[in-house]
């Protein structure tokens, strides 16, 4: 395809949400980096936050003059069974996969280690993502270049069977990267904190008009009158899908008009959601003003409307890696209300950019307080766009990956000029 | 007189993966840490995006009366001026010596839940030349409103580390033109950048450079323009 030489360039479409001093900062840690070989490993190409991050970062490194790609493992169903139990595990269940299951895993990353071995030997950086591709290190014995593992999980309490059995495959990495200082666990190597983030030129969160969000309302029989509570998550324990129902049910008893929407799509490793999506169903019982969304994989543009045209976001998670769908509705300048854990701390600052809940009860009451102070869900909604501008925004992730390539690539110094 | 060069800087940030739960293990860990750490617990803060004045100028501070909920501590840290030391070690003893002053008068060991312990972590800040250079003091007040955010860390917040004087790199280089300036670096002085978040900072320099410059700025015109202007 011949590229429209009319559209502006990717890095000044960034600029117009980010601001040109953000664009002049990748642009001269970018100088120090020209044509390094840079690989990213994960375990599939859609669904879930890590394939988003990926498809906005690969782009825009390739755009600053790094020689960036990106691969998916080749894998079946009894491989993300095992680690989907494995990333249970390393999230703090006690539970570990069957001696065949790590058989298994083991094996599935061999036979990827023989497709994309002379890609990772010959790489400048290796980006491995999560727990899925960690061992393909223990197969390049010739690499050239530094491999960073990048962990997206909440580790914070890991089970520790497996931890011990996941870090024998990561203490010859370079280095790693956690979202949040509380999910460090000790390693032998630099470990840098970079939160993750959106990018304000997807279509899942670009602007939508008015139009659009209707038509999306109408297709799901959505009330547009009527005040929407929506929580796009999986359908995964984590995300407490049951406690953002029972949350609802005790705030419809002061708004009987209430509705809660709860999106999940699903995603290729995650063999547990046909369970959950289950229990969801038994728990929401018919009632008509739960709309369950689940029998297909929505588009980006349909959780896009979804989330704009909601009145207040429930990210009810009782474990959160970071929470990308909490980071999209605040762009969008929704009140967000998030289960006080991992990643969602760091986005929602209690009262402030949103409200922090630790149980269904007190999820019911900020839906309450905000139904009844709507001016509160402006105020709330405005700073929660400005402080994801400020820090969530592909611009200020790539700049910190950026950061890291440059301090493995030329020393641990901390201070590094550039201009 | 040398050119004033803006420079803006960000953090970016390394866990060092060791944690403290109570004041004494927060004490123990600040005996040998990273100064890094230290820095970055003063200093980094700032640099995050703020939506209300912060109540406490330091991370330590703050998770004493978050987390511990010892609030005699907390003030006690709160007040410490990190630009009164000339370097890391010497905060750290100032810290050690204040948490072990409460540490000797009290008998109640307070504990941070399990998932709110003080994570050390320490920053690796990146310069970036902005290829912005002033000649004149006056081209400040047209400068200022258009700076980022991160030149205003690096030169009124950052500096007073560098500083052998320990003040800002506007005082500093206002103070090279001799005493032309004086009051103007009295003003400077008095303003604390430990609450504020950077753009109400900026916002407040801003505003006391228009007040110093007037005409020029108006005008858009520099003392320096003006000068060959009506030469």
């Amino acid at each position: 395809m011949i590229p429209d030489s009319t559209a502006p360039a990717l890095l000044d479409r960034y600029a117009e949400h980010a601001g040109p001093d953000a664009i002049e900062q990748l642009r001269q840690l970018a100088s120090r980096l020209t044509g390094l070989k840079v690989v990213h490993v994960n375990s599939v190409p859609w669904g879930g936050g890590v394939p988003e991050i990926l498809a906005t970062l690969v782009p825009l490194m390739q755009e600053l003059g790094l020689d960036a790609s990106w691969e998916t493992l080749e894998a079946d169903e009894d491989f993300f069974s095992c680690t989907k139990t494995l990333n249970n595990a390393l999230q703090g269940k006690p539970v570990a996969p069957s001696p065949e299951a790590l058989q298994l895993y083991e094996a599935v990353n061999a036979r990827n280690a023989e497709r994309l071995r002379p890609l990772l030997e010959e790489a400048g950086v290796v980006v491995i993502h999560d727990s899925q591709p960690a061992p393909l290190l223990s197969h390049c014995p010739d690499r050239r270049g530094k491999w960073i593992w990048r962990c997206h999980l909440d580790l914070s309490q890991p089970y520790r069977q497996v931890w011990r059995y996941l870090r024998g495959f990561l203490v010859d990495y370079d280095a790693s990267v956690f979202s949040l200082d509380a999910f460090v666990q000790p390693l032998p190597h630099l470990q840098f904190l970079i939160p993750p983030s959106i990018d304000p030129l997807s279509e899942k969160n670009m602007p939508l008009d008015p139009e659009t969000l209707s038509q999306v309302l109408e297709q799901f029989s959505i009330d547009p009158q009527r005040p929407v509570v929506l929580q796009v998550s999986r359908f995964d324990r984590f995300k407490d899908p049951l406690g953002a129902i029972e949350a609802y049910r005790l705030a419809k008893q002061f708004v009987p008009s209430l509705q809660l929407v709860l999106a999940g799509g699903s995603a290729v490793d995650d063999p547990e959601s046909a369970e959950v999506l289950r229990e969801v169903r038994e728990a929401a019982a018919g009632d008509p003003d739960i709309h369950i969304l689940a029998t297909e994989h929505y588009s980006d543009r349909t959780i896009n409307a979804l989330q704009s045209a909601a009145d207040i976001v429930l990210q009810k998670s009782i474990r959160e890696g970071f929470g990308l769908a909490v980071t999209e509705a605040m762009w969008k300048g929704k009140p967000v209300i998030g289960g006080n854990t991992g990643g969602i701390r760091l986005q929602l600052l209690d009262h402030r950019t949103g409200f922090l809940v630790d149980t269904p009860e007190g999820a019911a009451l900020r839906i309450r307080y905000l139904l009844s102070e709507r001016h509160r869900m402006g105020q709330i909604g405005q700073a929660a766009r400005e402080y994801v501008r400020q820090s969530f925004l592909s611009t200020r992730h790539m700049r910190e990956y950026l950061t890291l390539m440059v301090t493995l690539t030329h020393g641990d110094e901390d201070r590094i000029e550039l201009g | 007189m040398g050119d004033f060069a803006i420079t803006d800087c960000a953090l970016a940030i390394v866990a060092t993966g060791r944690r403290a739960q109570t004041l004494r293990e927060l004490r123990d860990v600040l005996r040998d840490v990273h100064p890094g750490c230290i820095y970055h617990h003063f200093w980094g803060t700032l640099l995050r995006p703020q939506f209300a004045q912060l109540e406490y100028n330091n991370d330590f501070a703050s998770w004493c009366h978050h987390n511990l909920h010892d609030d005699r501590i907390a003030e006690r840290l709160a007040v410490i001026n990190p630009a009164a030391f000339a370097n890391m070690d010497d905060l750290r003893q100032e810290l050690l010596e204040v948490i072990d002053e409460r540490l000797d008068e009290t008998e109640m060991m307070l504990f941070a839940q399990a998932d709110r312990q003080f994570h050390f972590v320490r920053s690796i800040i990146v310069l970036f030349d902005t290829h912005r250079r002033l000649l004149q003091p006056d081209e400040l007040a047209v400068a200022l409103p258009q700076m980022p955010a991160g030149s205003g860390f690096y030169h009124f917040v950052d500096a007073r580390r560098r500083q052998p004087r320990q003040i800002d790199d506007f005082r500093a280089w206002l103070l090279e033109w001799g005493p032309e300036y004086r009051s103007l670096c009295e003003a400077l002085a008095e303003i604390d950048p430990y609450f504020d978040s950077l753009f109400v900072l900026r916002e407040r320099l801003t505003q006391l450079f228009v007040n110093a410059f007037p005409p020029f700025v108006t005008l858009g015109l520099s003392e320096s323009a003006r000068r060959e202007d009506s030469g």
